[in-house]
């Protein structure tokens, strides 16, 4: 539907526990994984299909999850097995082991084209599955320079808890911290001839301080600036080029999170006594931190095809964008400043990976160019509805026992190609609120109408930030809020930001995905109130 | 076999923990059988098949525990999983927090297995989806449906004598039916522990009914107006709420049942005095497991008692803190509703909206529970105790705790499913005042 309530996604929760070193072995050999391939590609074949993929997956999970002066768990996890899709008889078949054995993925195969065959007598129409030339044997793996399963639990422990102590020592009453380190290694093999072998990473800290003002009972907490990133553990080493000044410092792709603690601390203590909003029309300024979810809900998600095909009707919705909207190559989506681009490749995000898990080589394309929508998110059944003689690259399964569907690429807003500063943003503004962090989010099944929370507001008056505010929720319809965009920080400015529970499909299943922009004012947005006694 | 009965489940525990050396083991065997169709535009999509049997042992030195879990079952790889937990034990940091696992308990048998939901063939399910798309086809609607079934056990032993096993079985289905037009949508969902009581073209009707309905829908201002939420809306916006039954947030001072100047609001009467909400496992409409993963037998627990707050949910490290009894979270919940049909609550109502389903709903402020989110699928604006003309879709910011204060009247409580956890719990239709909405969508 869109994002999931939780940090961490469920399928992660239910891997298996191993020790440390187990993770740090290199798993299965490339070698044998070809020849198991090659077992399963054969099987399927030979009972009939006429496409067939295996991914044989080996996931790897690490979380180290502290409160106060607590560690509250250390967990390694890991999830191995093989899932194997086919056409038979024109329609997808698909099933899983973790019996990843010659016998066990050959019977595997055989039960996916059963489930194919008997799916196909009530198909209307065949698959039709855009050519796809194989590559060969090819590797990809995340250009990271530290394995965060390498570094020692008790070095991610220490800088948790050193966090902590700053937290409580600064005032605040609860403080919660975590690592999450992740990372899938994912062997590909299609009938099309391709031996694909690719080894991703991808690393998450955060934190959230809470204050109570015991008098009131009333509390207020605010979240890490930090983001989920496609990267190694590099990504926690402090880096002065890599931070963004300003009211409080964000964080391009590298992380301070003792700095980030410390601010946060004062942050939280100062929300509390703010000032509740006036509701109204404001000028929205929106970091990159929390612009990424806006962009996530009301960008990404309508411009997927499946959605707008009708394949998510029951579960996460349609999309108010159609095939006659794109057709027309003149629908206004956003201001003319608004360029939307959608990337598999992009350094340091949650989708980087080389070729997806369908065997398509990824790549970067436009979805909205100069505010026109201009393209959707497609795969290789899907080309064919939009023309296209190829796939755009951006199917995933959460693991080896689910089967591989189009989820979004990461979808990101091009930085300004006028040199302008988030200052230059702020010192026309009459009347508006700066929002850093993303919040609270909800948005209809078609992605009209939105509304969105954050972590801190920033109230602006006559060009100047006055202070900070509180209780603040903006309310808006997708079409006329990307036509409120009147600037957009240039490129200095741009950062990603992004989650690993990006929820479609039933069964549901997880997707890690980045959304960059740099900061960018919307004009005339309806800001609400959301304070109330209970 | 992915399924054991009582007996081999024991034994094969007994088994597992005659090997451990810890201070105190945990040892748990759990497997799940079952299989999905999801269709879309009239046709099936995707189709998949579960069947998973793990074991997992934690073990125990002093305050530090490891837990390491296997799939394999020769005696060779029952070894090495507790060996393995055994040293992740010793390497753990220690946990301020621990409690030692409990003992023997007596536990009466859970009715949440039922052989016919056990027994569904892909068939079965297969001639369950083509039914819901012939009624889809007979209304010239397109349909999008989902339909997945369960069966599953949890053995668990410990080396303190405690042994607990539950079987149950679940069967959920969940259909959304559209006009081509793309004007109307109708949706229903259904949850049962029996696969008899489902009836998947009964279901769609309904769907079809809404979608038909719905069509071409009127604007109206946003503001405050008296709603009837259907038992699925209710559900999942409830949901939300009973999730925050527990002390320790509360306690902490960081829930809506936080006190002000400290303590939590067990004893205030927090919501309207005809609301009554409860967890028992053995209620015939929702039975479900009777002991916990904590080693504690389940029953009957008010949580809210004609809107008085009975109880909340103590774990075993802050009962010991706060010198109370443990207190567990029980693992079904239901509302006591009246004696009043959805048609009877309409007929009772002068003006007011009836919300079919809501839709993305998310917390806004953790203080007052505050939530938002949208009406979907089919809501109707009601005059003089009849449904007058479909009305377009809003957004709303409420929070349960209000909304339960501001309850007009309830109907007959009945199985309903949260469309995001697709957990069942046993809520009435509520009739009530000054719900908030603050826009309009355009979605359909």
């Amino acid at each position: 539907m869109g994002m999931g309530a939780f940090m961490i996604p469920r399928s992660m929760l239910h891997a298996t526990p191993i020790e440390v070193e187990a993770a740090l072995n290199g798993g299965m050999d490339v070698a044998i994984k070809k020849q198991l391939a090659d077992v399963a590609l054969a099987a399927a074949k030979a009972k009939g299909a006429t496409y067939t993929d295996v991914r044989i997956g080996r996931y790897l999970n690490q979380f180290v999850v502290t409160r106060e002066t607590r560690v509250q768990n250390v967990a390694n996890t890991e999830s191995f097995g093989v899932g194997i899709r086919v056409i038979a008889n024109g329609s997808w078949g698909f099933a899983s082991s973790n019996n990843v054995t010659k016998e066990g993925v050959a019977r595997t195969a055989e039960r996916a084209v059963a489930v194919a065959k008997a799916n196909a007598k009530i198909l209307d129409n065949p698959v039709q599955l855009a050519p796809q030339k194989g590559y060969g044997e090819v590797s990809w793996k995340t250009p990271i320079e530290k394995n965060a399963f390498e570094v020692p639990v008790k070095e991610k422990v220490d800088l948790l808890l050193a966090a902590n102590a700053l937290a409580m020592k600064g005032g605040v009453n609860f403080v919660n911290s975590a690592i999450l380190a992740v990372n899938e290694q994912k062997y590909f093999a299609s009938s099309d001839g391709s031996y694909i072998d690719q080894d991703i990473h991808r690393l998450f800290p955060s934190f959230t301080v809470t204050k109570i003002d015991q008098a009131s009972g009333k509390f207020e907490s605010i979240k890490a600036l930090s983001s989920p990133v496609g990267m190694g553990y590099e990504y926690l080493t402090p880096n002065s080029a890599e931070k963004v000044g300003g009211i409080v410092t964000r964080y391009k792709n590298r992380y301070d999170m003792m700095e980030d603690m410390a601010n946060a601390t004062e942050g939280v203590k100062q929300k509390i006594k703010a000032k509740s909003v006036e509701p109204g029309k404001y000028d929205l300024i929106l970091d990159p931190s929390h612009l990424w979810l806006t962009i996530h809900e009301s960008v990404a998600h309508p411009t997927e095809l499946d959605r707008v095909l009708g394949y998510e009707a029951n579960y996460a919705g349609t999309s108010f964008l159609t095939l006659e909207k794109l057709n027309s190559k003149k629908f206004n989506f956003g201001s003319k400043l608004v360029n939307i681009v959608a990337d598999k490749k992009q350094y340091g995000s949650l989708g980087a990976v080389g070729y997806d898990d369908e065997g398509v080589g990824t790549k970067q394309w436009d979805i909205i160019k100069d505010g026109v929508l201009v393209n959707f998110q497609a795969i290789r059944d899907q080309a064919h509805m939009l023309g296209m003689k190829e796939s755009h690259g951006c199917c995933y399964a959460q693991s080896w026992n689910d089967v591989q569907f189009q989820r979004m690429p990461n979808v990101s807003l091009a930085a300004g190609k006028e040199k302008l500063s988030v200052d230059d943003l702020i010192k026309n503004v009459e009347k508006g609120v700066y929002i850093i962090g993303d919040g609270s989010f909800s948005i209809d099944q078609q992605r009209y109408n939105f509304q969105f929370g954050g972590q801190s507001f920033y109230e602006v008056k006559n060009g100047k930030i006055v202070g900070m505010l509180k209780d603040v929720s903006y309310q808006s319809n997708t079409q006329e809020f990307w036509n409120s965009v009147s600037a957009i920080a240039d490129k200095d400015d741009y950062r990603l930001g992004g989650a690993f529970n990006d929820g479609k499909g039933q069964p549901g299943q997880s997707n890690a995905v980045s959304h960059g922009s740099s900061t960018t004012r919307f004009n005339g947005v309806n800001v609400i109130n959301t304070a109330r006694k209970i | 076999m992915a399924i054991f009965n009582k007996e081999d489940a024991q034994a094969l525990l007994k088994k597992v923990l005659a090997y451990s050396t810890a201070d105190e083991c945990e040892v748990s065997l759990s497997g799940v059988e079952g299989g999905n169709i999801r269709y879309a535009r009239n046709a099936v999509s995707t189709a998949g098949d579960t069947n998973t049997l793990t074991l997992t042992v934690r073990s125990v030195y002093g305050k530090k525990s490891g837990t390491a879990t296997i799939n394999e079952f020769d005696d060779a790889s029952l070894k090495k999983v507790v060996q393995r937990a055994e040293e992740l034990a010793k390497l753990s940091p220690e946990n301020p927090e621990y409690m030692p696992m409990r003992g023997p308990i007596d536990y009466k048998e859970s009715k949440s297995y039922i052989p016919a939901t056990a027994a569904i063939q892909p068939d079965t399910r297969a001639e369950a989806v083509a039914k819901s798309i012939k009624v889809s086809k007979d209304n010239k609607l397109e349909s999008a449906g989902y339909i997945e079934n369960r069966t599953s056990f949890v053995a668990v032993m410990n080396s303190k004598g405690f042994f607990g096993y539950n079987k149950g079985t679940d069967v959920i289905f969940s259909i959304t039916t559209r006009n081509q037009e793309g004007t109307g949508s109708g949706y229903a969902a259904r949850g049962f522990n029996d696969v008899n009581k489902l009836d998947t073209a009964a279901a769609t009707r309904i769907a079809a009914q809404k979608a038909n309905g719905s069509a071409n829908a009127k604007a109206i201002e946003p503001g405050k107006y008296t709603v009837i939420l259907e038992p699925v809306a209710a559900t999942y916006m409830l949901e939300n709420m009973f999730r925050g039954f527990d002390a320790r947030t509360a306690d902490e001072g960081r829930s809506f049942m936080s006190k002000p100047g400290g303590g939590n609001r067990i004893g205030e009467q927090l919501v309207d005095e005809k609301v009554t909400i409860y967890s028992d496992p053995f209620h015939p409409e929702l039975p479900d497991a009777t002991w916990n993963s904590e080693g504690f037998a389940l029953d009957r627990v008010n949580w809210i008692e004609k809107g008085v707050v009975k109880n909340l949910s103590y774990s075993q490290f802050w009962a010991q803190k706060k010198n109370v009894a443990a207190g567990p979270f029980a693992s079904n919940i239901i509302m006591e509703g009246g004696t009043a049909s959805l048609e009877e609550l309409i007929k009772s109502t002068e003006r007011g909206i009836l919300v079919s389903k809501l839709w993305y709903i998310r917390l806004v402020d953790a203080q007052s529970l505050l939530l938002t989110g949208l009406t979907r699928d089919g809501t109707f604006y009601i005059e003089n105790g009849q449904i007058k003309y479909p009305i377009k879709n809003l957004r709303f910011n409420e929070s349960p705790v209000i909304m339960l204060n501001n309850v007009e009247a309830l109907g007959k409580a009945e199985r309903s499913i949260s469309i995001e956890s697709n957990r069942s719990y046993l809520i009435p239709p509520m009739k009530i005042r000054d719900f908030t909405f603050t826009s309009l969508s355009d979605a359909v």
